[in-house]
């Protein structure tokens, strides 16, 4: 039954890289030319492989969704990346970041990737450094760092708010370099639609240009995946209008093994709802509760007058204010990872100490953080958020405390790889949040950035050549074969059968009501009730949707409706295994929240014996149930315990 | 809210376009812009007739996807935001608001409101980088960059490459967009050692994709959403003498 083997190197933790270094083939110069490689996905994890692959001097075609690499969703990362480099000495090291990225994640990652994640940290800082992005640095012109959710250790280096923008920008240039060179070319407004396999190895894939409706064939030896995560089946996230999990879906659906679905990251600090015209959830970066304190009334009757109007918060005297954070978790306070943060939040508000008018709301005060450092400090620092804030809720941060509450963010779940970042499907590699190996149950703040650019810069040009060296003897794929016309032909079909059901519904409508179902049955809380409902609902969406979608335009020039009705179909394909795999999964851990597995003191229970594993899903067919694989996690190195953020 | 919208429709490049007028009634003036577009475009659906095309992504004004010519200003009526920042609250109840899109020669028009800006990225192929190539760099703290230095190399960063200031300009110039990127990489001890190759090329290139001059009127400014100076057109222009007079390093062709 167990066919995945994770391929870890044997020795001792911290010197798995080194000796794989060591020992895996390589391709020489001549042959990389040879050989082709197809990059899907522009931002920080593909962006930074394709860069680096064609400094190698493969041939690399890399497809962009949007017009350009920047617009890539890497950008809106706010806050940070967090890399070992212990310039503070406040005693971090590598053991120290993969300790706490292990227990960030609830001991649900693999311990020798995450190691190695740690390890690399460092030379990210000093490759992005080298490209000019423009880090803070302190008054003596060394970079400056600062501190972030579930770590004691100030280890997050930072652009002001815009951590993310620069260091997309610098895979961006990385990216425009080689470009220019001519070893990496690029396809913009190119959405893939299909991967195609021959003999069961990755061998090319099928877009759909976005322009004109063309659909193409693209070949290569190998194919890179970097096309994020799919938090957006849950409709309302902090991601981007265009990001979607499509591309995963298509691997899945061609025998990729797709891994924990259902780890997906609720951040505690976003804005909250506020109509149903409401088309993204903006998040406030996690940064902020570094100075911020949460809190909600203390009284019940204070709350129930805030959300009607009649108090404002600043009325609220502070012995009746409850910094409920700070009181369940004196240790790490406000900065207790999001998961927690996150359930903190729902806990209160379902209790009915909720502020926003809906309910669903608590404060982020920076008072007594404008008290300690002065307003110009906290502007240095937060500026362009509290700027962003106001320009979208209409108040002002300085005098009134912000408003949040939780919202999905990011999945750390996707495509199940190997250590060398290969799927199931040899031939095919997955990077950055598209695959699922690093982060566990629970992703900590400042280690996306990290993740997209360790695999990009420095693993996967790693990885990928030691299987292209038996490559070498394949000569250029031709896509005139007939898996390729296959793949487009079924494609094709799609296409037409979706724009053909003329239906009654818009694809909007049936994307809100999929999202309803993700968020109110899948969402922050489960429970086997909710989720044993959820997949009927989900099926009946699914033949909605086939039966009843209504699709405008035509299928050869720009038509948004179409490309957001192919990505929902998908989306409605991934929540189907998110709930099955929520369902298998009785215990609690990180951002999966089983309600019949709590401690007595209302934390989520884990259950080591029972579920230490990745669950790795294989399509079998449509209709047909998925098949769950096992890939049990063994911990050499470090003592597995409780999270204990007290 | 009511609104009765006059909105640039156009087929393809070659098609000739012409503004069509809609009305669109009971909007909440916490709507943002393109949310109000969104309930636009479901209602014509709903008549089964062909959505606006319009450019947009993060929805959080950073990735500088969307750009509307909004009653005669690039991202609209507010300061220092992108269109998608925009919120129905800045309009009066019953205007008219006219959308158009960028207008200028090098971003033809794909369809309706969405304009092809690859010309950007072709100007930041010619030099906008540090020609590193991954691995083999020097510790982060070996290089020393003085705290207001690295501050103002940031400002110029910020420029999210929406386009807005070529859409403002009259002479559709991109010089704002350029010596950001100029400034940020000339302001830092890693972009020296081509920074006269990368002034010429970027400027070259910027020039023969169609972009027009600078003539100091500073709407690119006026318009940015991410504030960008104009100082930095004044840094670039210092760069370019510099590297033409001063340099003896010839054009990399």
């Amino acid at each position: 039954m167990n066919t995945l083997s994770s391929k870890i190197p044997e020795g001792q933790l911290s010197e798995k890289w080194t000796r794989y270094k060591s020992s895996q083939k390589l391709v020489n110069p001549a042959n990389k030319r040879k050989l082709d490689i197809i990059v899907v996905g522009t931002g920080l994890a593909g962006a930074s492989a394709a860069a680096s692959l064609g400094a190698l001097g493969f041939n690399v075609k890399i497809f962009c969704i949007s017009d350009s690499p920047r617009r890539a969703h890497s950008i809106a990362a706010q806050g940070g990346i967090n890399a070992a480099k212990n310039y503070q000495n406040d005693g971090d090291s590598v053991d120290r970041l993969f300790f706490d990225t292990i227990k960030g994640g609830d001991y649900r990652a693999r311990e020798a990737n995450v190691y190695r994640l740690a390890e690399v940290s460092n030379s990210i800082i000093d490759q992005c450094v080298a490209q000019g992005v423009p880090f803070a640095r302190d008054y003596s012109g060394m970079l400056d760092n600062r501190s972030f959710g579930g770590a004691q250790v100030s280890r997050t280096f930072y652009a002001k708010g815009q951590t993310g923008q620069q260091l997309l920008l610098g895979a961006y240039s990385a990216l425009s370099k080689e470009i220019k060179a001519g070893t990496v070319k690029m396809y913009e407004r190119r959405e893939m639609m299909d991967l195609v396999v021959v003999d069961g190895r990755a061998r090319g894939i099928i877009t759909r240009n976005l322009q004109t409706g063309e659909i193409e064939r693209w070949a290569s030896h190998a194919v890179v995946i970097a096309t994020g995560g799919y938090g957006n089946v849950y409709f309302l996230s902090t991601n981007a209008m265009n990001c979607n999990g499509s591309a995963a879906v298509q691997c899945f659906h061609k025998g990729a093994f797709f891994a924990n679905p259902c780890f997906v990251q609720i951040h505690p600090t976003c804005i909250p709802v506020k109509g149903d015209y409401q088309s993204k959830l903006t998040l406030m970066s996690e940064s902020l509760r570094n100075d911020g304190r949460i809190w909600v009334p203390k009284k019940i009757e204070d709350a129930q007058a805030i959300r009607e109007g009649r108090l404002n918060p600043t009325d609220i005297s502070e012995q009746d204010r409850d910094y409920y954070l700070e009181r369940r978790y004196p240790a790490f306070g406000n900065l207790v990872p999001r998961d927690i943060a996150s359930r903190a939040a729902k806990e209160r508000c379902d209790a009915g100490y909720g502020v926003a008018p809906s309910g669903y709301g608590v404060y982020l005060d920076f008072k007594s953080a404008i008290e300690r450092l002065g307003k110009d400090k906290v502007e240095a620092r937060y500026g362009n958020l509290f700027q962003m804030y106001e320009k979208i809720v209409d108040v002002n941060p300085y005098e009134n405390p912000m408003m949040i509450y939780p919202a999905v963010h990011y999945t750390m779940g996707g495509l199940w790889v190997d250590y060398e970042l290969q799927t199931t499907i040899p031939g095919l590699f997955a990077t950055g949040e598209a695959n699922f190996s690093d982060h566990g149950a629970n992703r900590l703040g400042a280690s996306a950035l990290m993740q997209g650019l360790a695999d990009g810069y420095f693993i996967l040009p790693y990885t990928i050549q030691n299987y292209l060296s038996d490559q070498i003897y394949q000569e250029r794929i031709s896509t005139q074969t007939e898996e390729f016309t296959q793949a487009e032909n079924a494609l094709r079909d799609k296409l037409e059968t979706i724009m053909s059901i003329k239906g009654e519904k818009t694809v909007d409508t049936l994307q809100r009501e999929l999202g309803h179902i993700m968020w109110e049955y899948v969402g922050m809380g489960r429970n086997a009730e909710n989720l044993r409902k959820a997949i009927p609902m989900l099926r009946e969406l699914r033949n909605e949707f086939w039966t009843n979608v209504r699709v405008t335009g035509d299928l050869t020039s720009m038509n948004p409706e179409l490309e957001k009705a192919v990505r929902l179909a998908d989306h409605i394909e991934l929540s189907q295994i998110i709930a099955k795999d929520a369902l298998q999964r009785e215990e609690s851990c990180g951002g999966h929240y089983r309600e019949e597995f709590v401690t007595n003191e209302g934390e989520a229970k884990r259950d080591d014996d029972n579920y230490m594993f990745v669950a790795a899903w294989q399509y079998t067919g449509k209709d047909q149930e998925p098949i769950m694989h096992k890939e049990e996690l063994k911990y050499e190195f470090i003592n597995v315990q409780q999270r204990n953020y007290k | 809210m009511d609104f009765t919208l006059k909105i640039w429709r156009q087929e393809s490049q070659k098609a000739k376009g012409r503004f069509e007028t809609y009305k669109i009634t009971d909007i909440s003036p916490d709507c943002s812009f393109l949310e109000m577009l969104d309930i636009l475009n479901e209602s014509l659906v709903n008549k089964l007739s062909h959505p606006v095309c319009f450019d947009h992504d993060c929805r959080e004004g950073i990735c500088g996807m969307c750009g509307l010519y909004i009653n005669g200003h690039p991202h609209g009526p507010d300061s220092a935001i992108t269109t998608c920042q925009l919120h129905m609250r800045k309009f009066k109840d019953g205007e008219t608001i006219t959308i158009e899109p960028w207008r200028a020669k090098p971003f033809p028009i794909i369809r309706d409101l969405v304009v092809d800006r690859t010309a950007l990225d072709k100007i930041i192929q010619e030099g906008g980088y540090v020609s590193v190539t991954t691995g083999g760099v020097p510790d982060g703290n070996s290089i020393l960059i003085p705290k207001h230095k690295a501050d103002k190399a940031m400002d110029s960063a910020s420029c999210i490459g929406c386009g807005a200031c070529v859409a403002a300009c009259k002479n559709a110039s991109a010089m704002l967009f350029v010596s950001a990127k100029v400034s940020q990489l000339a302001l830092l001890p890693q972009g020296k050692p081509e920074a006269a190759t990368r002034v010429q090329n970027m400027v070259a290139k910027m020039d023969q994709l169609g972009f027009g001059n600078c003539t100091n009127t500073y709407a690119c400014e006026a318009e940015c959403p991410k504030e960008i100076k104009r100082s930095n057109i004044a840094r670039m222009n210092r760069e370019f003498i510099l590297a033409k007079v001063a340099s003896e390093e010839d054009l990399q062709q």
